[in-house]
């Protein structure tokens, strides 16, 4: 990704659209139908921003459509205001607060619930339309005569009409809407989206705040909406009802699954198949009302058998060309081991730790999950620079021992203070944030992206703070970044393969990818859960290279079952046993514990 | 307003209370078993509601007609798990919810291509016709006979869910499914059955609301979304918050009419929003499943 990159895909657009008033006509296409096409393109684009790119699912989007489109057409005409562009304006900005509210509330789950919150808020605001607002909005009958636009530069007039003059005044709207949103989804921001929709734990853990993230995504599709309603209004002269209802929230669905998630394109390529089909099926082969019965088959299959659309499927096509290209190049020799030459990560800037002294206390640290009790009363005390191992059987108590220091779980009882604040009960993001993080037990990486595209997202969270709305910045310009995925790159030995997805990786391969995100957050204090599970022999020697080459500047706190390799390592060593602190001290007084022997070994006596 | 409208609102409001909840149980336990949402759910409560009504057309019986209505709608929901549904257990649950949603779509316009858009009706049996007493009013028998229905109904789902082996791997599977399957129960057996009885559920409510309200294709439509509120409401894969949210939305939506129909969607949904802001999880939801 270049700063000079020629904007090629908004010049094809810009291209496209000049030449589709040429093009369409003789496919059939009325003007009034291409017209169609540009609205729920122009509405589909924040819906994809929504869905595609941060995987939230709304089928409540008719409540945004609704709103932009009745306050923009009863300002205009009430002759509260006369400029149509600015009551489109306003539309959408009332859109967007709507979008705010709504945000707040339906974003308080994920998921399915999701959806069906966003389905039953659209359905209320239908209601309100239709009844208690009903004196303004029409009710059913909607708000006929919207006026067309008309500007006014001195002396000299321009009416536009409906039909192609229309197209024009639409197309300029969404040539700006798409530059706006091809801006978004190449921002931080953009990159931070498709995060959540990866994996949004991971993307927390790694200190992004995902819920406001995940709002900033619902009010720009409420934005699109809104705008997009207006234009409804205008360009067919009366604002219909129809608009609040499901079946619109469906039919923007639909035609975006069919033309494709993620692309910004699809929901216009999925609105052309749709409205021509509708003409065509109705007109052409007087199927009447059964149009609609042919779009639900081809959607159905379409979900089952091309889930990323048309534009997906060509996508496919095309790399599955150039894959065939690229396996007739000899595979790949086997990645490098770990570089430990690459210049070491700085810790984190933001904190100001000790430089010597607790970095990390835990004062009667217990988890009770009902009648279970996790961790009973765990004193735990870590130094700055120092690096601890963890040891313990299965079930000792571990990993929840680890949820808790990095605020991933709240501690039943017990506080924990991390570089002389009280973090008990702060979020993930925010411990994160402050230079507190963790690799995972089991691999929690972005699956769809590339290895860099990891590391990005981590070392962003790190640059930009918790949450920044740069929405139209260049990741580029941003000072450090590249530097600082490089050298996590070189440090886990992935610097070959930082353009391959994490779907093509080995197993080796992720387990130090899943190191580097942590990594990658710059963190004064780093948690490793059994960074060498599942590892080949010579993976683990990597990897324990890779360890202690990444502890200079930093603390460390490992657990681990391979206790060679800890007793190699670490300065001290702390066993847990059924939830309660066991042993505590260096290797050679751990070796040597009685007690530690009867647990670990059975009391199998060794040299 | 007087006692006896009153009360007549808050019978009406247990009528559709008990319908809801029944719909909602049959939604309820398809996702708490199987984790999939299914926007189809609306499609089977017109199908069913369609399928008695042929049932009656043919025979003039209404248990018929109900028991058909049932008995296709259980079978068409076996199909769908098998054919389509089966396929989608392991892609994200929004492509589950889309295939969902476009079966509905393709049933409701099915519908529509064979009985035209005109509404149908089905007329309560002979021995429910007219108006009961109830000393302080007079009120439908019918309604009140689909109380009782539905709520013989619930016992039985209840029973089976509660009392049955079935039952059993269905509740255990709502708390930790990939255990049941590791126990060695066939679990996609269980899937299918699930999901056969929660469309069931619909289209059997679908057959008795038929002679209350008439049979249109888009019936299923409002339904569903009114099903989504109550199933937030009681917390989504609990049967109990099913039933509860069910009767609380029934008496909302009647109770806000005596004042203005207009608003009584508006004050089911703000319950919903005050549901979702002080308990996300709905009234009786458990913390396991989100």
């Amino acid at each position: 990704m270049t700063a000079h990159r020629l904007p090629l895909t908004e010049i094809l657009t810009g291209l496209g659209l000049l030449a589709a008033p040429f093009v369409l006509p003789p496919l059939g296409f009325a003007p009034n139908t291409v017209n169609q096409i540009l609205v729920w393109g122009l509405f589909g684009i924040g819906f994809d921003i929504l869905f595609g790119y941060t995987g939230l699912l709304s089928f409540g989007q008719s409540a945004f459509f609704g709103t932009g489109g009745f306050v923009a057409a009863y300002i205009l005409t009430n002759d509260i205001v006369s400029s149509v562009p600015l009551a489109l304006l306003i539309g959408m900005v009332a859109a967007t607060i709507v979008g705010v509210l709504v945000g707040m509330i339906a974003l308080r789950r994920t998921g399915i619930y999701f959806a069906m919150i966003t389905v039953a808020i659209a359905e209320m605001f239908f209601f309100v339309e239709n009844s208690p607002l009903s004196h303004w909005t029409g009710g059913e009958n909607g708000i006929p005569g919207v006026p067309t636009p008309r500007f006014e530069i001195g002396q000299w007039s321009l009416s536009i009409g409906t039909g192609w003059p229309m197209y024009w005044f639409l197309a300029v709207i969404y040539f700006l809407g798409i530059v706006i949103a091809l801006r978004i989804v190449r921002s931080p921001v953009g990159a931070v989206l498709v995060a959540i929709r990866d994996n949004p734990v991971r993307a927390a853990a790694v200190g992004h705040a995902v819920g406001l993230y995940k709002l900033t995504a619902f009010v720009i599709a409420s934005a699109y909406a809104g705008l997009a309603g207006g234009l409804l209004g205008v360009l067919q002269g009366f604002m219909p009802p129809d608009a609040f209802t499901f079946d619109t929230s469906g039919q923007l669905v639909m035609q975006t699954a069919i033309g494709g998630t993620g692309t910004l394109f699809g929901p216009l390529v999925g609105a052309t198949v749709w409205l021509f089909l509708r003409d065509f099926l109705q007109s052409a082969l007087n199927l009447g009302s059964a149009w609609k019965l042919v779009l639900g088959l081809i959607f159905v299959l379409l979900i089952c058998f091309l889930r990323r659309g048309l534009i997906g499927g060509l996508k496919d096509l095309w790399t599955l060309s150039r894959h065939r290209q690229v396996l007739e190049e000899p595979p790949e020799e086997a990645p490098p081991p770990a570089a430990t030459d690459a210049a070491p990560l700085p810790a984190h800037h933001g904190l100001e730790a000790p430089s010597s002294g607790p970095i990390l206390t835990a004062r009667g640290l217990t988890k009770r999950y009902g009648g279970l009790l996790a961790n009973s009363d765990i004193d735990f005390t870590v130094n700055s620079g120092a690096l601890h191992g963890i040891i313990g059987p299965n079930g000792a108590g571990k990993t929840t021992f680890f949820r808790m220091l990095t605020c991933e779980v709240p501690p039943t009882s017990g506080t924990i203070t991390f570089a002389g604040r009280d973090i008990t009960g702060m979020s993930m993001t925010n411990v994160c944030q402050l230079g507190l993080t963790k690799s995972y037990q089991v691999n929690q990486l972005f699956s769809r992206l590339t290895v860099r595209e990891n590391l990005r997202i981590a070392a962003l969270a790190d640059l930009r703070g918790k949450f920044r709305l740069d929405l139209f910045r260049n990741p580029a310009r941003i000072p450090g970044l590249t530097e600082q995925v490089d050298r996590t790159l070189a440090l886990v030995g992935l610097t070959r393969r930082a353009d391959t997805p994490v779907s093509a990786l080995a197993y080796g391969e992720k387990r130090r990818l899943e190191i580097g995100l942590a990594l990658a957050t710059s963190p004064g204090l780093l948690l490793l859960d059994e960074p060498l599970a599942g590892m080949s022999p010579r993976e683990r020697v990597e990897t324990v290279q890779l360890l202690k080459s990444i502890r200079q500047g930093r603390t460390m706190i490992v657990i681990d079952h391979d206790m060679d390799a800890l007793f190699e390592l670490a300065e001290r060593i702390t066993v847990l046993q059924e939830g309660r602190v066991l042993a505590e001290g260096t290797p050679a007084e751990i070796k040597n514990n009685a007690q530690v022997r009867e647990a670990y070994l059975g009391g199998v006596v060794e040299a | 307003m007087n006692w006896s409208n009153l009360v007549a609102q808050m019978f009406n409001g247990l009528v559709l209370g008990a319908l809801l909840a029944l719909i909602s149980s049959g939604l309820t336990i398809i996702y708490g078993t199987l984790g999939v949402l299914n926007l189809a759910h609306g499609a089977m409560f017109m199908i069913g509601g369609y399928a008695g009504y042929l049932a009656f057309e043919a025979t003039g019986s209404y248990p018929i007609a109900v028991v058909a209505g049932a008995a296709l709608v259980m079978v068409l929901g076996i199909l769908i798990e098998r054919v389509i549904v089966r396929h989608f257990y392991g892609r994200p649950a929004e492509d589950q919810i889309l295939v969902t949603f476009g079966l509905g779509i393709v049933f409701v316009e099915l519908v529509r291509l064979g009985f035209g858009s005109l509404s149908r009706s089905v007329p309560p049996p002979s021995w429910a016709q007219g108006v009961t007493s109830l000393g302080f009013t007079v009120y439908p028998t019918y309604r009140l006979v689909v109380v009782g229905i539905v709520a013989v109904a619930l016992l039985i789902l209840y029973l089976v869910l509660y009392r049955t082996r079935l039952g059993m791997i269905v509740r255990a599977g709502i708390e930790d499914s990939v255990m049941v399957d590791s126990l060695g129960i066939n679990v996609y057996r269980v899937f299918m059955v699930v999901f056969g009885i929660g469309a069931m559920a619909a289209g059997f409510a679908g057959i008795v609301n038929a002679p209350v309200a008439s049979l249109t294709p888009d019936v299923g439509e409002s339904i569903m979304i009114e099903t989504f509120v109550v199933v937030v409401i009681g917390g989504v894969g609990s049967f109990p918050g099913a039933i509860l949210g069910g009767l609380i939305a029934g008496q909302i939506l009647s109770l806000t009419s005596i004042v203005d129909p207009g608003y009584s969607y508006v004050m089911l949904f703000a319950a919903m929003t005050i549901v979702l802001l002080v308990r996300p999880r709905g009234l009786l939801g458990s913390r396991s499943r989100d």
